[in-house]
Order: structure tokens, then sequence, then C-alpha cells
């Protein structure tokens, strides 16, 4: 059933009787279309031995259908100045694309291709996979990925979903054959775990319509999603230390596991990263680090909540000599918050940003299609713009000190260091 | 929080009003009413091709000093005034411009504009600030340097420039960095922080007249100043080809070619940049949409010849708009097990495939819509059309940005031709590699 709002976002919502939802919010501030088309399939439903094999679908999965060969894709694609991105997470894969009005209709029925159609032709994949490993050999070389990969490996356990490597090792990709991606593809990119965000100069009901035309004759299995483990990893303090010669800086990566994004805690748990390591230039961990201490560039928390026991992590990124300052600089803001919580002046500036930062949230296309996928996949309701506001407001400071309480204990922290030199000082793990 | 008025109608070409104040500063400001938010941006027409040898750094360390604090903000205070109101900021510096931004919500326009203002005359600059923020620079720049890709384009790009100082890196050089003083720093600061070498953008939900009263009570109380000289130096005409090989620790292959190029009022600007699209697919004009999302390039020529066959496993492409002649930069990341040789060698047959035959009507048509389609897609919020408005008219001037469009249309297969013959000549280019240790 279609529904609207009067006032605020405005998107209409209707689920086709094979379980695809279609969201259209109609924008005309630009001749632009954003179409955000998100499975729930993303390196969660790797098969156990194979790492990686969502990541490498997506990267051929646009290469080739039924009715188009990769050249006439190519050529579809870039007459009409369009780049097709084909993302993945540990939970979704998500073709996106913003096209010009004019080419709207060609685009989205291109999009449907793929989806229902795609074909994994050998020499695609052939081409594909050494890309990817490509990419696997150039992670190696980044401080940071390498520091933020081990700390969620030491978090949750190299075979939890949250845990292992999303886009797999050299070895399971050589390991995926065009049987394996198929296989994925099949189980995985179906209509009853599609949701298609549809934001920009578009007609609502037209648009519905032809989203049913192109999806709603598309069988597929109805299963949910699986329910994503505990983590296996958490719970003393560990420390890693990956030595990477040649590199000028050293990467600290600093976690715990915390809430599920579910969990009525999330806002509280919200506001306590962005006290942490959010406002203004990083939160207390940036107030430290960088300017107190002159000792980073970059330093601040990353709280990305999905539906399991999701990561709150620090990030620095320093000088080599100053690895053990900065760990002691990170312990101590971590303690004094979890013993002690946020001040009330701090409450204040935080709900205030976070409630003034709600329209910044929709300054193009792409971004209201990606808050209108979060809205479907948590279940948070087509109103959400506008009861948001509320939600943050009904946080207290002692829901905040209890969740930094829960989480917040140096003693429980992983960390991740990851740079040129021997500078860890820890155990390592 | 303010409701959103998602407008039903078709859009209309926005029209920017611009005006100066009596002290010299240009306003440019633009209503777009699609959301309760305002974007606040100050240019000033200073970069890193402004500085001399031994002081190369300065204006990005003078950008970064201008958030800590000024006269009647306490440095503790500058966090806090745009965030209360859900706001954004941050800042950077290139070769020809300096700028600052605020975007958030309608209500704080007059605290963006207080900030602005302030930031223009009343920085601070302490010696104890100057010194912290020292080896916050340094850190950044160890940062960069991680990456090879970038470590190569700063040594490919200092190859390339022998006078002109658009070769040193923005952030500048280590040792200069290590060197530099507060006295280094302020002098700068207030040499070239004057309202009439500024320009303020101004875009969202306002009303225009509104907001050149309110920049007004902000700003016109700054006195204007002798608009500084800017460096200007001739490149002395390169003789030959020129390579630098960096040999480190890594795991990946890097090749770039990089060639002479245009100033974005050149005549020959617009057909390298159309050519460009041709090589490896259109991206937005301006330096923060050029790098915003892949291009469209699965048909672009060093697409196909080097990632549809399997040497390179991304190709890209950059030419900028800036003031004087800068350069433009093709790169490749090498696929595992490919020797560099073979890339560089698959990229330059290409480019003299080019130069020998130019490029097809078809080639032309798609590369001219890619770019429409492109300049489309850069208006999608008011942080970017406040942003397409401060850099155009820093590097361009007035009009250059409500040019772009036609001037794209009017670039012909002779004009490409012609300029891929001269531009992309072998002793026009600087070629770099990045070869990690133990490979070949």
């Amino acid at each position: 059933m279609a529904s609207t709002l009067a006032a605020g976002l405005s998107p209409v919502r209707e689920v086709l009787a094979n379980g695809v939802t279609v969201i259209v919010q109609e924008s005309s501030a630009t001749p632009a279309v954003s179409i955000n088309a998100t499975f729930e399939g993303g390196s969660l439903y790797d098969p156990e031995p194979l790492p990686g094999v969502a990541y490498l679908t997506s990267r051929v999965i646009d290469r080739g259908t039924r009715n188009k060969s990769a050249d006439a894709i190519a050529e579809d694609l870039d007459k009409r100045g369009v780049a097709l991105r084909v993302t993945t997470t540990r939970h979704s894969m998500t073709l996106l694309s913003t096209c010009l009005a004019e080419d709207f209709d060609d685009v989205l029925d291109l999009m449907s291709d793929l989806a229902r159609d795609a074909t994994f032709p050998e020499d695609e994949l052939a081409k594909r996979r050494i890309e990817s490993i490509t990419v696997l050999r150039q992670d190696e070389d980044n401080t940071s990925l390498r520091a933020t990969e081990a700390v969620s490996e030491l978090l949750y356990g190299s075979t939890h979903p949250y845990g292992r490597p999303g886009k797999g090792t050299i070895d399971s990709l050589e390991r995926s054959d065009r049987n394996t991606l198929v296989q994925f593809y099949v189980t995985h990119i179906r209509p009853a775990v599609l949701t298609l965000a549809i934001v920009g100069d578009v007609r609502a009901s037209g648009t519905i319509e032809r989203a049913r035309n192109l999806l709603g004759n598309w069988d597929g299995p109805s299963e949910r999603p699986i329910v994503v483990p505990p983590p296996g990893g958490a719970g003393r303090r560990r420390v890693r230390e990956i030595r990477m010669p040649g590199k000028s800086q050293t990467d600290i990566a600093y976690g715990f596991t915390t809430i599920s994004r579910l969990d009525p805690r999330f806002y509280a748990y919200w506001m306590l990263n962005n006290i942490l390591g959010q406002f203004g230039l990083g939160g207390r961990v940036a107030d430290n680090i960088r300017e107190r201490q002159g000792m980073a560039y970059y330093a601040f928390s990353a709280f990305n909540a999905n539906i399991g026991e999701s990561p709150l992590v620090v990030h620095a990124g320093v000088d080599p000599h100053n690895v053990d300052r900065a760990i002691e600089a990170i312990d101590a803001e971590v303690r004094d918050l979890g013993e002690h919580g946020p001040t009330a002046k701090e409450m204040a500036e935080s709900r205030a940003y976070l409630i003034g930062s709600i329209p910044r949230l929709f300054e193009s296309n792409e971004s209201i299609a990606a808050f209108l996928q979060d809205c479907e996949r948590f279940d948070l309701g087509l109103d959400y713009d506008r009861r948001l506001p509320e939600r943050l407001e009904a946080v207290t400071i002692e829901e905040v000190r209890a969740a930094a309480a829960d989480v917040l204990d140096p003693e429980r922290a992983v960390i991740a260091i990851a740079g040129p030199c021997d500078s860890a000082r820890g155990r390592a793990a | 929080m303010d409701s959103m008025h998602l407008p039903a109608t078709t859009s209309v070409e926005p029209v920017a009003l611009a005006d100066y104040l009596p002290n010299g500063l240009k306003v440019v400001v633009q209503e777009v009413h699609t959301s309760p938010i305002v974007s606040v941006w100050c240019w000033y027409r200073v970069g890193s091709g402004d500085e001399v040898p031994g002081q190369t750094g300065v204006s990005h360390w003078v950008e970064h000093m201008n958030f800590k604090g000024t006269v009647n903000i306490p440095r503790e205070e500058m966090k806090g005034i745009v965030e209360r109101f859900g706001g954004m900021w941050n800042g950077y510096t290139w070769i020809d411009q300096t700028t600052y931004l605020e975007t958030a919500g309608r209500a704080a326009l007059d605290q963006m504009l207080f900030i602005e203002a302030e930031r223009m005359a009343y920085g601070l600059f302490e010696p104890a600030e100057c010194e912290s923020e020292r080896t916050v620079i340094i850190s950044e720049l160890q940062g960069g340097d991680n990456d090879p890709d970038q470590l190569l384009e700063t040594e490919v790009t200092a190859t390339a420039f022998r006078a002109h100082p658009y070769g040193h890196p923005t952030i500048g050089w280590l040792d200069d960095l290590r060197t530099m003083t507060r006295d280094d720093l302020y002098g700068h600061y207030r040499r070239f922080y004057i309202p009439n070498n500024a320009t303020l953008v101004v875009v969202g939900d306002v009303d225009a007249s509104e907001v050149m009263r309110r920049a007004e009570k902000h700003f016109a109380s700054i006195p204007e100043g002798p608009v500084p000289d800017r460096i200007r130096v001739t490149e002395p005409m390169q003789l030959g080809e020129r390579r630098v090989v960096i040999e480190r620790e890594g795991t990946t292959g890097y090749v770039k070619a990089v060639f002479q190029a245009p100033a974005a009022t050149d005549a020959d600007f617009f057909p390298m940049l159309v050519l460009d699209a041709v090589l490896t697919g259109a991206k937005g004009v301006n330096l923060w949409s050029s790098f915003r999302g892949l291009p469209p390039q699965r048909k672009a020529r060093l697409y196909t010849a080097l990632v549809d066959r399997g040497l390179a496993s991304t190709v890209s492409g950059a030419i900028l708009p800036t003031i004087q002649p800068y350069l433009y930069t093709l790169s490749f990341t090498a696929i595992d097990g490919v020797s560099l040789d073979e890339v560089e060698g698959a990229a330059l047959e290409e480019i003299e495939r080019v130069r020998r035959s130019g490029v097809e009507p078809s080639e032309l048509a798609r590369a001219q819509h890619q770019l429409r389609a492109r300049l489309v897609f850069d208006n999608d919020s008011v942080t970017n059309i406040a942003h397409q408005l401060g850099y155009f008219e820093t590097v361009g001037g007035a009009g250059f940005l409500s040019s772009l469009q036609q001037q794209i249309r009017a670039v012909t297969s002779e004009q490409i031709h012609d300029a891929a013959r001269r531009r992309l000549a072998p002793a026009n280019r600087t070629v770099g590699w990045f070869r990690p240790l133990g490979r070949s």
C-alpha cells in the first residue's frame, strides 16, 4: 500500500507481491535521479570456506546478462554519462547509479536486467578476479585498513562474519569459480531481500508502476536474512602489531564490541560515540591527541551499528614514535568517559549537533536514498526523519553514562597497530 | 527541526546574485530553497602557487591556524559554534586558492558569517598553537607518504616543473615545515587575508538581499589592503621526456604520465578536457567533484586498452581548471604480476594513436554528453553548488562557470586532434613509476 507524508520527506513505498520493496522520493532540485538497489546479500552470506564471494560477485554482476554483452552494457552506461557502482558491505550488496532524468527509464531497465539475468562470463570473471587480487594487494599496503581489519578480527574472531576479511583472501578469490558466483547470485540476489530506493526528478506513481513491470514477475526464495552470531573474541585487552617497513606513519585502531542497531539503547550509544570521537574535529579523542598534544592529523571514533553486535573503534594516525603516547591518550579518554560519563555541556552540544545535522542528510538525492534504505533495513518507518529529533531529545545523561560504563573500559579494549617499526608495546595476540 | 520542501516543479537554472562591499569583498549569493540549510564559503586568492622556496606549505599551515581561535572566538569555543546548529565545517588549500566552508541550518547564517569575518581579520596565531600545529601537519604529510600513489604524484609533479611553484606539494616540503616560524605564517596571513582578495559565497535557504545586509554587518569594517602580487613564473619549455622511479617497500606498482597542460582560460583547455573524457571518462570539472565517484569510463580508450586487456586495475585522468598552466595527469595501477614497462607501453601507445588520428565523432559526442551530465550532477547539493561558484570565480573569474556547458559543446574533433598532437608530445611529458621492492 502506498503512503505519503504531508511534511518533511514524503516517500512513497510499495511492496510488490514477490517481496520487492520500492520507495520513491520525488525531488526536482536537479534534473537527475539516483537509484539505490540494495539486496541483503553481503559478505555475511559468503560460503564458509570462501570469504570474498559476495565481493567478487559484485565485481562481475554488471559484466554481461542474457540480454546484453559486457560491451553493450558499457556502451549503455557510458553514452549516458552514468557510472554504475556495485558495493558490498557485511550485510548488503548495492547497485548505485545517478543519471539524468531523461535517461532514468533506460538505466532502471539495465539495473533490473543485471539483478535478474547476469551471466558471469568466464572471461570477465578472470579479469575481475585479478583486479580484485590487485585490490587485496593494495589493501595489504594500507596501514589504516590493516589496523582496522586486525581489530575486527580480534574483536569477533577470524571466522565470524564481522571478523573475517570482507573482500576475501587471494586464495579464496582464486578458488571461487563461475559456479560459486552463480550459486551466490541465484541464492542471495533475489526479490524478497531487495529494497529499491529512487530519489529525484521522477513521479512516484509512474516509477512504482515501472518497477512493478520490470520486477513484479521475478520469482525467488523468500527466506529472511540470517542471524549474526555473537562476537567470539572480545573480553580482555589485547594488542596486535603489524610491521609494515617503509611506512612513514603508524595507524592505531582501538575497539570494542557494542550493541545492535535494533537495540533501543542505540541512540545513547550514538551520542556516546559523538562525544568520544566525533564532535568538532573528533570529540574528546581529537581534543586530546590532535588539539592538545599535536600528535595526529586524524583521531576519531566510528560506530557503525548494524544488525549484529557492532564495533565502536577509535582510529588515529600518528608518528611511529608517538604510538605509546597516543594509546595512553585514548586509554585516558576512554577510562574517563567510561567511569564518569559525559558532562551536561557535552550532552547538550552533542544533542544539538545531531538533531541540527538531520537536514544535511538530505542534501543530495544519493544521501536521501541511503537514508531511506536505512529506514527500511531497520524498520524505522517512513516518517523517521520527523521522529528522529524526538528520539535524540529523549536520550538522558544517565543512559549515555550507562552505555559508557558498559563498553568503555581500557582493560577490555583490543588494539591493532600498523606501521613501520617495532612500535607496539603490548603483547602480541 | 525545520521541515523539508522538496519542490515538485521543473528545476530552473539557478541565478547567483553578486555584488561588492565598499572594501572590495565580492559577495555571491544563490537562493536554493530545497532544504532548510545554508552553505557559506570564503575563498582567498592564495595557494601553494604563491609560495617561495623555504616557505612551501605556508598557505596550508595558515589555513590550519584559522581553526585555532581569533580575537573574538577563543580557541576552545571555535568548536561548537556551527555544531550547535548541526553544521559541518572544513577548509582546503590548493595551488591557486584557500577556502573555508560551513554548511548548517539556516538559523546559523549569522554565526557562519561571523566566523568567516573573524578568520579574515582577527586570527591569533598564538606561538604555542603554531608549534602544536606544526606536528599535526607533519603527521598529515606522513599519512600521505604512506600512500604510494600519492607519493608518486608528489615526485612526478616536482619533476615536471623546473621553475614554477606549482611544482611543490601544497602541504609543503618536510624541511620547510620543520623550520618555518610563527612570523612566517602571520606575515603570509596578513598579506593575503584582506577583503579585496576574497570572495564570499552563500548558497541555500536564504533571502539574497538579507545575506548582502548581513555580509555588510560582519565584513564592512575590515579594511581593504594592497592587493598582493601573485607569483608569475613562466615554466621553461620542456625539451624532452623526464622520468622518475621510486623504489620502496610496497605491494603494488603504479605508473603516471603527466603532460604540461593549458590554464583554464587557454583556448586548449576545453579541447583537452573533452579529450580526457575520451581517454579516461568524464569527471566533475572542479577540484572537489573531480574525484567524487567513479567516471563513466568502460568505453574510454585507456580503460579498454589497459583494464580490459588485464594490464591495469584502475585508470584515471585529471585536468583541472587552474590560473596558470598546470598538468594533465594520467594514472595507472598495475595488475598484480604485470610489469610497469607493459603498463607504460600500452598507455603511451594509446596516446600516440590519439595524436596520430584524433578522436571519432561518436567518441566526441559521448564525451560531451558525459560532461554535460556531470555538470548537472555537480549541482546536487547546496554545498557543492557553493563550491562550484567559488572555485570558478577564483580560477576563471566571473562568468566562467556559466560558460562551461557552451564551451564544452563547442569543442570540435579538429581542436582535440590539434591539442593532442601538441600537448601530448613525448617531449612534453614526465613519466613516473612506483616499483615495489622485490618486484619487476
